[in-house]
């Protein structure tokens, strides 16, 4: 029997044994080191062959991304790992390090309970390192730390021991200073990393070797020995008496928690379900015997399988022929095979229980982020997409007209898989719209397209998304009234406080409003809205607010559901340009209705509402947000000035600039709108010495002079006349 | 000055013979004549055989023409316009926002009026007009809208011992006409919804079907007994009785063939 069949006769045994497996990701900022590791790691304990490490790439099985050397897609892989005598299950999800992908990474996260940071010796905490470590506390997902590239430091850089113990402790101080930042208040303090008690690791990934303070003691190698191998260009004995799978899965499995420890806390804050029921207690229990709950991270395009979810058993167990819900879906769905995954394989198995990651086939509903149970009407896990986030758009047509069939159903497919593409199929025109996080995201989606699918496509330019709002409150209350003018709605809206708006984005206000009232309520008031308002809140849309703040007016509470509908809409497509809104506070503080329901149904009310709403964002100064980028720089200072000139260009604003040796690293911030082709721009400016990225930081308001210009060219680009209407035409 | 003048008519409750004589002539000297069938039309008669009598096209407007109002004030404003509607043009179907906006631009409205389901339902059934409370009508349910504020109307008005004429959605644009078997059902899931034990499969109710035609359905029994019984075409019409009067009571027997059981468990009420 070869060594992967035997991990995998082992891997099923541990599968239930809850303190011996740990589920873990890797998260770096780009280029760390982190492709190059996790196929160690694999390598190391005999998942795949050793001199294919390295090469293969295992987890970056997305031939594209082997090509464009950044790691999309989030695999899984389990490997079996001895530790003080005895065996441990680790399960590694692969974390993708590209920010345009952000939803990709969070879904990540919250299947594991802990997560190796890998930060370069080099180049120290980069802007992605911050964001890894935000994205696993958000999760109370528990890190540690792994320098790499030290052989870099030694080889390249030439520094001397001491040298290199000092970059260590700054780079040990500046992951501890990000991390205080967000840890949540129980773990402040106890989850700092120390290069005593081993939750740091230092090593080369790409030269198989790393070291720990426990595990110099343990191999006797001194700091002195590791120094000297590197320096006398023997990397390959280091990698034998301090392999870097043995050093740094002996880390994992000492400082980061196994399931049933992690289940505990992690559970109350992913699930806003009663801890208390059978569903909750089993959860927080990791308990096999309890309900199903699997909580899917990722859809795989299998060309003979089909789609393969991949997830998280948090309670029960799953198994062939059963019967399962996806939340929110109306239909049962049954499980085809059970798998766990090794690398690209998987390995099918009878069944896979709470605490461990599993890949599906057969649960059809499924898109990455469903919660999965055996109730149709179970609490899902709490939302992990953004509501804000696509920014770009393109339009998408097949080139030949017989494939448009195809392409629909591979765009729905995609879209499945990576739920921060959102893609709007318009049957009719044929034309077909899909959005994303960047400009890169969609190139990538494009080349997806055409290569993994093999639908010949044409896509239009990249162009942004833009969202509306208001700049002050309205003035009066707009009335709006029903097409046979016996109903009226009366709204004020105004701009939402921006705490209250980053609560929504950072989903700390739960969507199902009616399920949780009172926290609603609690939230909102802590966040400074006042008790009458909060308590009329009723329904949320995005990053929208709407209350209901009369008082008794008979048959308006019929009517709910359809002033719903007609807000959610208007959320969806705004007055100005029929883009979605964004922080709106939108208050109804009046209504009269006819007497008959049969007058008052959703035929009158949902217009007379859409108008009403239409009207006051319209007399309330609207205004037009462009999503905004952070744009890293960094770059030799004789190229200084021609990065400068090329961010002048785009009505960037630098915030921050800091040389460093022959270096200066700018932090500016773009509107996305500009940012279009600056990766070619920079590259022939600068000769591509410049290194550079980008994070999306959201929406913020087009600067006034702009707004008239960029409202025509929406509206005519949509096929609208050129001007928004006025107030006065939602008045009847 | 202003010549312009807006006659509402109404086309009674059956057929093209239903319009009052008044109202035939009063469209001879029309100008223009509209018509709107959204919200109930004249199950007996189809629009040519109403031109045919008036001797005269009539142009019929959609809802949303109805609704906006602009083509027929416009039309009012220098010429007489005639509006025909079913029933009472004032009645089940209103149009007062019309009439409204039309006197504010100071066009001259009348109004002739039709024989109207208001009226005619209880007659048919030998009910006694002024005991009926507030009217009301089931709607169709639809996604997100199930309105029971019907349940709560004929709560309040069994409080006080009236009787409830309960109509029943009209969607002639969908050509969806609710029939008393639906109305029914929704009643008793108004019911479920609200358990506040107003009334039951025993409880007695009536339908009448196709009021102002020659041949009438008028029937009062259980709701179980009808619940399930072809009412043929539409339209059809409820009324939940209150407190009955004896000579109601000998009404229904009479006229809505009430079976004995029920009768004599009525007057013990
Ligand atoms: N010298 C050296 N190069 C490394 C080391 N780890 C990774 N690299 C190289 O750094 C580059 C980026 O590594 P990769 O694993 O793709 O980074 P990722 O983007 O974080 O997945 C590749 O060219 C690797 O060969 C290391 O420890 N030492």
């Amino acid at each position: 029997m070869g060594k992967k069949e035997d991990n995998i006769k082992k891997a099923k045994n541990l599968m239930n044994k809850l303190n011996y497996i740990r589920n873990i990701g890797i998260a770096a900022h780009i280029d760390h080191g982190k492709t190059t590791l996790s196929d160690n790691l694999l390598a190391g304990c005999g998942m795949m062959s050793e001199d294919l490490a390295g090469k293969q790439l295992v987890l970056d099985y997305d031939e594209q991304e082997q090509d464009r050397g950044i790691t999309i897609n989030t695999a899984s892989a389990s490997m079996v790992h001895e530790f003080e005598g005895s065996e441990y299950l680790i399960n590694l999800l692969d974390t993708p390090g590209h920010v345009d992908f952000g939803g990709d990474v969070t879904r990540a996260m919250r299947a594991v309970d802990g997560c190796i940071v890998l930060v370069c010796a080099v180049e120290g905490a980069m802007p992605q390192t911050e964001t890894v470590i935000r994205q696993a506390l958000r999760e109370k997902v528990k890190p540690i730390l792994f320098i790499n590239k030290v052989d870099r430091l030694i080889n390249e850089l030439r520094v001397t021991p001491e040298e290199m113990q000092q970059r260590f402790v700054k780079i040990i101080a500046k992951f501890n200073e990000l991390l205080n930042r967000v840890v949540p208040e129980e773990f402040k303090g106890k989850w700092d990393v120390k290069v005593e008690d081993g939750s740091v690791a230092f090593g080369s990934a790409y030269y198989n070797w790393a070291t720990s303070a426990p595990y110099m003691k343990k191999s006797g190698l001194s700091f002195k020995d590791i120094y000297n191998y590197c320096n006398n260009n023997d990397q390959k004995t280091l990698a034998k008496k301090s392999t870097i799978h043995e050093v740094l899965l002996d880390m994992v499995i000492d400082h980061l928690p196994p399931p049933i420890e992690a289940q505990k806390y992690r559970i109350p804050h992913i699930w806003k379900g009663d801890q208390d029921s059978e569903l909750g207690k089993n959860m927080i229990n990791t308990r096999e015997s309890g309900p199903l709950a699997l909580m899917i991270t990722k859809i795989i395009m299998d060309p003979h399988a089909g789609e393969v979810a991949v997830g998280r058993m948090y309670s029960g167990k799953i198994e062939r022929g059963q019967e399962v819900y996806v939340a929110g879906m109306p239909k049962v769905n049954r499980v085809q095979q059970v798998n766990l995954m090794v690398g690209a394989d998987r390995i099918p198995v009878d069944y896979v229980s709470a605490g461990n990651i599993v890949a599906v086939t057969g649960i059809r509903d499924a898109i990455a982020g469903s919660t999965v149970t055996g109730d149709s009407d179970a609490e899902p896990f709490e939302r992990i997409v953004h509501v804000s986030e696509p920014v770009v758009t393109v339009a998408v047509e097949a080139k030949n007209m017989k494939d448009l069939p195809k392409l629909i159903e591979v765009l729905r497919s995609i879209s499945k898989a990576d739920p921060s593409i959102q893609v709007d199929i318009n049957q009719e025109t044929g034309e077909n719209l899909i959005s994303g996080m960047g400009e890169l995201h969609l190139e990538i989606t494009d080349y997806r397209i055409r290569n993994e699918y093999g639908v010949d496509i044409v896509t239009s330019e990249p162009i942004v998304v833009y969202r509306e709002s208001v700049a002050k409150k309205s003035t009066q209350k707009f009335e709006g009234k029903s097409p046979n003018k016996h109903n009226r709605f009366y709204i004020e809206v105004e701009p939402l406080p921006k705490n209250i708006v980053k609560a929504l984005y950072d989903n700390e206000i739960p969507q199902n409003i009616k399920k949780h009232k009172n926290d609603v309520i609690k939230k909102l008031q802590e966040l400074g809205m006042t008790k009458d308002i909060a308590k009329g809140v009723f329904s949320i849309q995005g990053l929208n607010i709407i209350a209901d703040i009369t008082k008794g007016i008979q048959y308006l509470f019929e009517t709910r559901e359809l002033i719903k509908e007609a807000f959610s809409g208007v959320m969806k497509s705004g007055p100005t340009a029929n883009e979605p809104c964004q922080g709106l506070l939108i208050r109804l503080v009046d209504a009269k209705l006819h007497e008959d329901a049969i007058h008052r149904g959703p035929a009158q009310v949902i217009p007379a509402v859409r108008n009403a709403i239409y009207g006051s964002i319209t007399s309330s100064d609207p205004i037009i947000l462009e999503p905004m980028q952070k744009v890293f720089i960094s770059t030799p200072q004789e190229l200084m000035g021609d990065a400068s000139k090329e961010l002048n260009q785009r009505r960037a604003v630098v915030r921050d600039m800091i040389n460093d040796k022959d270096m200066v690293n700018i932090d500016a911030k773009a509107p996305v709108a500009e940012m279009f082709g600056f990766a070619s721009a920079i590259r022939s400016a600068t000769g591509g010495r410049v290194l550079w990225n980008t994070e999306n930081l959201g929406f913020e308001p087009l600067p006034r002079q702009l707004q008239p210009e960029i409202v025509k060219q929406v509206r005519e680009r949509k096929g609208l006349k050129p001007e928004p209407n006025p107030a006065g035409y939602y008045m009847d | 000055m202003n010549k312009g003048r807006l006659t509402f008519i109404g086309l009674g409750l059956f057929d093209e013979k239903d319009i009052s004589l008044k109202g035939l002539n009063e469209i001879k000297n029309c100008d223009k004549v509209y018509a709107e069938f959204y919200t109930a039309k004249l199950t007996g008669a189809n629009i040519s055989k109403i031109e045919k009598t008036i001797g005269k096209h009539v142009e019929i407007l959609s809802r949303e023409e109805t609704e906006r109002g602009d083509k027929i004030l416009k039309s009012a404003k220098d010429k007489h316009v005639g509006f025909l509607t079913c029933g009472d043009p004032m009645t089940a179907t209103t149009h007062i926002d019309l009439r409204l906006r039309a006197a504010n631009m100071r066009i001259k409205t009348r109004v002739i009026h039709g024989s109207s389901i208001v009226t005619a339902v209880p007659g048919l059934l030998g009910l006694q007009n002024y005991k009926f409370g507030r009217t009301t009508t089931i709607a169709y349910p639809e996604k997100d809208y199930f309105p029971t504020s019907p349940y709560q109307i004929i709560k309040e008005n069994k409080e006080i011992g009236l009787h409830t004429l309960v109509l029943l959605d009209i969607q002639a644009d969908k050509e969806r006409y609710m029939t008393a078997n639906e109305g029914m059902k929704l009643l008793l899931k108004m019911e479920e919804k609200h358990g506040e034990d107003l009334f039951n499969e025993d409880s007695v109710i009536c339908v009448v079907a196709r009021a102002g035609s020659p041949k009438p359905i008028v029937v009062a029994d259980t709701i179980k007994n009808l619940i399930d019984r072809d009412f043929n075409p539409p339209f059809h019409t409820l009324v939940i009785p209150g407190k009955l009067h004896f000579i109601e009571i000998e009404a229904l027997k009479t006229l809505a063939q009430l079976p004995a059981q029920q009768i004599r468990k009525l007057q013990k009420l």
